[in-house]
Order: C-alpha cells, then structure tokens, then sequence
C-alpha cells in the first residue's frame, strides 16, 4: 500500500502545460466576474423596480443560483441546454454555469449592501435633477460595490475554484483538465494534483492580494 | 413665481397639508415655522415634486410640477433643495460632490463643472477643503457644502429645510450666515427654520404651520410681534 514511489521531477516537466491551463482558468474566473458582476447589478436594479415580474425573474435566480449545486448549474448548461437543440462547448457552457453563479450570489450581497445605504442618498441625487438610473449609477453604486468588497473578492476566489468543475463537461484546457490529462496518461495522481493544487492556492492567493490592493487605492474615504 | 393652490396631501388616513394656498414671489425670503408634524417639510418635498399631492396643484413659472408630462428632472434643476441631514455623497470629495451634477446633469464639461464648484465652494467659505472627503468635515461644514452642491446647479429657488437643526450649536451660526449671504443676493427661497432669529431678520414673510394648514402669513415684525392666531401665540410663547 506504501509502495507508491513519488516521480516529482517527471511531473514538474508538466509544468510548463499546466501552467499553461492555470492561464485558462484564470481567463475563465475573471470572465465570469466580469460578466456576473453586470448581470448582478442588472438583478439588483430588477428587484428594486418594483415590477412584479422583473423582481420575481431576479429573485428566482438568486435562489436556484444560492441554493443548487454548482455542478449542476454547469451541467444544465452543457447538458442541459443541449437537450433544447442548443450545444455550447465545454468552455462556453462553464462560464455560462459559473456567471449564472456568480450573478446569483453577488446579487444577494448586492441587496445587504443596499440596507447599509440610506434612501437618502437617492433623494438628495434625485433633488439634483438626477433621473433615477443616474442616481443609482453615480452615488448608490459606488458605495454598494464598496460595502459588498469583501464578499466580491470570495466569489471571485470561489469562481476560481469552480472552474475545476468543467471537467465534467469536457473542458480539457483549463488547469484541471490538463491536470486530469497529465494524469490520465501518467497516474501520477498525487503529484500532478499537488502541483495544481499549489498553483490555485497561488491564483487564488495572488487575486486576494491584487484585490486588497485594489481596494486601498480605491476606496480612499 | 411659486403658485401653491388649494393643495392637500395624506399619508395613509392623516392628512399633512390641508388645502395649503401661498404664493411665493421671485426674490421673496419666506420662512415656515410651525411645530412638529405640522407639514412643513411634506410642502417643501412636494415643491420639487419628491412627493406626489392628493388634490391642488403647485405651478413653478407656468409649469405644473404635479401634471404628468412635466420633466420633474429638468424642473429639479430650476428649484434646489437642501435637507436637515445633509446627505453628503461619502464616496466623493467635497469638490466631486459639488460637480457631480453640473456634469453628468448639465452635462458641462470638467473644466466647466470644476470652476461652478469651485466658485461656489469659495462662496461658502470652503475653498481649503476641494479635496476632503465629506466625513473628514464637522456637520456645518458638509452642510455648506450641500448648500453649494445645490447652489451649483444655478437654481432659481432653493428650499431649505431645517438645515441647521442637526448641527450642534457652535456650528449654527456659520450655516445661517450662508443663508443670510444668499437672501442678500436675492436668491427666491422658502426656509423652514426653528431659528426665530434668523426668520425675523431675513423674511420678506413668516408663515406659521399648524397640523397641516397655513395658519397665519405675515411680515416678520406682524407675525412675531403681532401674531393674530392663537396658535401662533402659544406656539411663539413656547418657542421664546
Ligand atoms: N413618508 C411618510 N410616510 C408617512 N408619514 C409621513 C411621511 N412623511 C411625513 N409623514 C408624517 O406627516 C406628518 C408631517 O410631517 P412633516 O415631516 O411634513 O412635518 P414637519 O412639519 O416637517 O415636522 P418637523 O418639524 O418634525 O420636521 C408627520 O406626522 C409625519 O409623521
Ligand atoms: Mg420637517
């Protein structure tokens, strides 16, 4: 059972490929920010509308985004979909499944962000002349996105994390993939998951790091 | 010309403004006083049309601030509004709260925007301060900011409304004197105000409140010396 030999310098020759997938996952983790963060403010500004069916559409994905496995957002949209005639690669359907994640879970910090702001800011804009979309824009948003920081940068660690679940589609580029490749050829589990495990912990490390410094610079009130 | 006709106005079942009539003149001072829940800050926000009204209208130079096709944003930019809590935008300078609204409401250009707000930050006596974020400011000094946040948009009329109640005594003086500066220019401004001082001293009138009707309007000197109501006599009694 101890007989397992470790072979790391076999396995750091893979380096270079991982690292090359690390690049891909990153690539991934800050599309779907990227893209969640519009489709959470869009969410946001629905449930403030007062529109029935606008806050209920937004409502509904908060809960299913918060409230389901991540797997199987992911799947659902490679799987999914594709039993509605609409097949995405294994790339699109992962970003697709963590946006439709993130936009869930950023939402919600979004609307405990939104307590911490008194109506009064709106109606001081709004006295300026300010049309209603202008004042959330120019003073409201910018104090949510301060507030809710924090947890914007643990969605982004945690989008970073679930990229790993695009195996499950197919997805064979990003570190994961390739990882799962490398292993599958070599069955130097243990030593090709450290390696990849050490390289999130350092992705995952390093964007903590970039977005504190970010917000030092930023957030200067 | 600010025409406020027969107007009411309920909050659920309690009805705040009772059939108010007033007229405010270009360049009159007006203050309101009257007591707590009297309706006083309910007319100020249904002014500028923060706040629908029940029946009445109020016409602002000819237009209708109520009627459906006015452009409340447009009309907003004409009557500026200062409250008691100065509402100071946090995330923003002293000198970006003052140009938010020249610029992206104006749509003047940053050099344009810049000098408005600089201008009118020097005019109450914040010059020093542009680069400052609000909350590193005592209470008097963010509400003269408010006060040059609106004064930026070059309003017709400015309503105030109790902004120097949540001051603490020391600052009160610096804030009335930037009332008293703008009066003196001429600026048509509806002032509700605790400071009895300050409303004999800057009104053209002095209308009194209470439970949501106009009791008694006069010229300072009548109203306070005066008084005809005997509302106004109690209330001036527990107010001296
Ligand atoms: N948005 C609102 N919803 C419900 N009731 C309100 C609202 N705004 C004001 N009221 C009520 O309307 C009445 C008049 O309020 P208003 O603020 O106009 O009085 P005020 O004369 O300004 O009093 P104060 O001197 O205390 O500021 C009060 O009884 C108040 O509780
Ligand atoms: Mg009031």
């Amino acid at each position: 059972m101890f007989s397992y030999t470790f072979q790391w310098k076999q396995a750091l020759k893979a380096l270079p490929q991982m690292l090359d997938g690390a690049l891909v996952t990153l690539q991934i983790a800050l599309l779907s920010m990227a893209i969640g963060l519009v489709i959470a403010i869009i969410l946001t500004l629905f449930r403030m509308s007062g529109n029935r069916i606008l806050s209920g559409f937004a409502t509904a994905w908060v809960e299913i985004a918060r409230n389901t496995p991540a797997l199987f957002q992911i799947y659902m949209a490679h799987f999914g979909l594709g039993s509605f005639g609409i097949h995405l690669s294994p790339f699109t359907s992962l970003l697709v499944g963590i946006v439709f994640n993130n936009a869930g879970y950023l939402a919600e910090n979004f609307r405990g962000a939104l307590k911490a702001i008194p109506d009064t800011q709106t109606r001081a804009g709004r006295s300026l002349g300010m049309s209603s979309l202008q004042a959330f824009r120019l003073i409201v948003m910018p104090q949510m996105l301060r507030i809710a920081f924090l947890p914007v940068t643990n969605q982004m660690v945690w989008a970073i994390l679930m990229t790993s679940l695009g195996v499950t589609v197919g997805m064979n580029t990003d570190l994961t993939g390739v990882t799962q490749d490398l292993n599958a050829r070599s069955f130097r589990t243990f030593e090709f998951f450290a390696i990849a495990a050490v390289i999130y912990y350092v992705i995952a490390k390093a964007v903590t790091l970039a977005a504190r410094a970010f917000a030092s610079r930023m957030f200067r009130y | 010309m600010i025409e406020i006709e027969n107007v009411r106005k309920s909050f659920g079942e309690l009805e705040v403004l009772k059939g108010i009539n007033l007229t405010v003149d270009k360049g009159e001072v007006l203050t309101v006083i009257g007591g707590s829940g009297s309706g006083k800050s309910t007319l100020l926000t249904c002014i500028n049309g923060l706040e629908p009204i029940d029946a009445g209208r109020i016409v602002i130079d000819g237009t209708d601030v109520h009627a459906k096709s006015t452009n409340l944003n447009k009309l907003r930019q004409k009557v500026g509004i200062v409250f008691q809590q100065w509402n100071a935008f946090p995330h923003l300078t002293v000198l970006e709260n003052v140009m938010l609204a020249p610029r992206k409401v104006l749509g003047l250009s940053k050099a344009e925007a810049e000098a408005i707000a600089v201008r009118q930050l020097t005019h109450v006596g914040l010059a020093e301060k542009l680069s400052v974020y609000p909350n590193r400011m005592s209470g008097g000094q963010q509400q003269r900011m408010a006060i040059a946040r609106a004064l930026a948009m070059s309003p017709e009329y400015m309503l105030f409304d109790e902004v120097t109640s949540a001051l603490d005594p020391m600052l009160v003086g610096e804030v009335l004197d930037t009332l008293r500066m703008l009066a003196s220019e001429g600026m048509t401004m509806i002032c509700v105000t605790h400071e009895m001082k300050f409303a004999r001293e800057v009104s053209d009138r002095v209308a009194f409140f209470h439970q949501g009707v106009m009791a008694e309007i006069a010229p300072p000197e009548q109203l306070f010396d005066a008084p005809q109501h005997a509302e106004t006599k109690k209330f001036l009694a527990a107010t001296h």
